[in-house]
């Protein structure tokens, strides 16, 4: 396991759950804010589980900040991994964008159950995704 | 609104890559075509407005055009910027403070997509670094999602474009000015899925000046002037879906594109049926797309028929992106705005040449509709009228 890319940004749960923030008003939002922003929010743990609302691939690799795979030290475009990524709706909380592992571009449909997932990033850091809850299941069993 | 206001003068620098000139360079290009047009004078001018992204500020194009000691407010708005500087000018000369202003906008960037700082958004630093802040994710996620809900095919994406690349080569101002088949364009490499790369537009160059007089002033000058029926900017409401999100409401919230589509339709005191050419943004092919609906042109999924019946070309019912939108000329972010406002003036007073719009009556629009969307979540609409 690498480092967390963030520390604030999951649990540390045996299976761990993205900090989001409940408002005052009670609504959910993802991340939980930082600074003047947090104030009156409450960290809260949201559902590891939820469902696709949109999806696309990243083909190309990104500029700066990006620190992922082709952007690393000795590192150059040919190092780049294409990933997919996508909103996953966590029922009743909030929409997340995240990284979608373990899928082809493909299998992808709206509605589509997914779970969290912790993954390598780079040479240093872990980061968060989701994959299929079949795959989840299947590795289970 | 005390005043009427006109714009009497409109001026552009080709967009695109032009080496050795300045973004603001080009801007002074662009302001010297809009006096020209108007028969105006630098020293005429009583105001200014104006700005870029990434070309730095206006205000010292005074070096240049003429130590006048007008009043120059340097715009910074990102993606509104030059709908915030005409928005700015017409205030000026509806107040009755002055009876002439200018607008202008400029920009040049680096090639290949923008990058975003997090901070620069008030977002953690992850979400940069993991490779999700990038504007061409948030178009192909929000489509994507339109795609799945309304019935939208991938053949439609790529009519837009074609269309765009068929309109671009009958403007001289704009940057591919190549027609690009259908087949080319779905078969290109994907940028982020399902958008292509000539589905895309690019970051480019470019410029554009508007001179606006008041109603006296336009009629004791004999210009031919077009009339700004309305004009509205809004930011985005709770719950919008936006370029660089983390996290979405799961509550479906308002859209900062309808929000000024309404007002500006309001403000007009017409209707989405009343106009007969409208420029519309298209950072990419799906953009058009949902914003024909979203600012109440047609409803969700009926592009899929507008499409292939044509009736967005120019000759058809509603002729969009006349110039070949962000598609054909790129996007100059200080720029762009207005260029699709320079467009309108150009198809309204009937000096489009092969890309004019006829018109109902044979005589040119009557009507001519603009909207600009752009990070952080922000609409301008400019609703123009022949005079």
């Amino acid at each position: 396991m690498g480092e967390k890319i963030d520390p604030n940004l999951w649990s540390d749960d045996p299976e761990p759950h993205l900090i989001g923030g409940r408002l005052p008003s009670g609504e959910i939002v993802f991340p939980m804010p930082v600074g003047d922003a947090a104030e009156g929010v409450t960290p809260y743990k949201l559902k590891r589980r939820g469902r696709l609302w949109s999806w696309t691939t990243q083909g190309f690799l990104p500029k700066e900040p990006y620190i992922g795979p082709g952007a690393g030290p000795g590192e150059g475009p040919e190092d780049f991994k294409p990933f997919l990524l996508g909103y996953v709706e966590l029922p009743g909380e909030v929409i997340v964008e995240s990284r979608l592992v373990d899928c082809q571009l493909a299998d992808l449909h709206l509605g589509m159950e997914l779970e969290l997932c912790i993954v390598p990033f780079n040479a240093r850091y872990d980061t968060f995704a989701f994959r299929p809850v079949s795959i989840s299941e299947a590795q289970a069993a | 609104m005390s005043e009427n206001v006109y714009i009497i003068g409109a001026g552009i620098h080709p967009f695109g890559r032009t080496e050795g000139r300045s973004g603001r360079e080009q801007g002074v290009v662009a302001v010297r075509e809009a006096l020209k047009d108007a028969g105006l004078e630098w020293a005429d001018i009583e105001c200014a407005y104006g700005g870029s992204a990434a070309a730095g500020n206006a205000d010292i194009m005074v070096n240049e055009l003429g130590l006048t000691s007008l009043p120059f407010t340097n715009v910074a708005n990102g993606c509104a910027t030059g709908g915030s500087a005409l928005a700015s000018a017409q205030q000026a000369i509806a107040s009755g403070m002055y009876d002439l202003a200018l607008a202008v906008g400029f920009d040049k960037h680096p090639r290949g997509a923008f990058n975003a700082k997090p901070a620069d958004y008030g977002l953690p630093d992850w979400y940069g670094q993991t490779g999700m802040m990038l504007t061409t994710q948030f178009f192909a996620l929000k489509i994507q999602r339109y795609m799945q809900l309304h019935g939208i095919s991938r053949r439609t994406l790529g009519l837009v474009a074609e269309k765009a690349f068929r309109n671009g080569s009958l403007a001289p101002h704009a940057w591919r000015r190549s027609p690009v088949d259908l087949d080319t364009i779905l078969n290109a490499p994907v940028i982020n899925d399902p958008l292509t790369k000539y589905m895309f537009c690019s970051p480019s160059e470019g410029a554009v000046a508007l001179i606006l007089a008041s109603e006296k002033k336009m009629r004791a000058l004999g210009a031919d002037g077009v009339k700004i029926r309305a004009i509205a900017v809004k930011t985005r409401p709770p719950h919008s879906f936006e370029v660089f999100q983390p996290g979405v409401s799961i509550e479906e919230g308002g859209k900062p594109t309808v929000l000024a589509s309404k007002a500006a339709f309001a403000r007009a005191g017409i209707g989405p049926e009343d106009i007969s050419v409208a420029q519309l943004q298209d950072t990419e092919s799906g953009a058009e797309i949902m914003h024909m609906a979203e600012n109440g042109f047609c409803k969700d999924g009926e592009q899929e028929e507008w499409l292939a019946n044509g009736w967005s070309e120019i000759g058809g019912r509603l002729p969009i992106n006349t110039d070949g939108g962000c598609l054909a000329c790129g996007e100059p972010i200080g720029a762009s705005g207005l260029r699709q406002v320079y467009e309108n003036v150009t198809q309204l007073r009937q000096r489009a040449g092969a890309r004019q719009v006829p018109g109902r009556d044979g005589k040119g629009p009557r009507f001519g509709y603009s909207h600009v969307y752009g990070a952080p979540g922000l609409s301008a609409v400019a609703i123009l009228e022949r005079a």
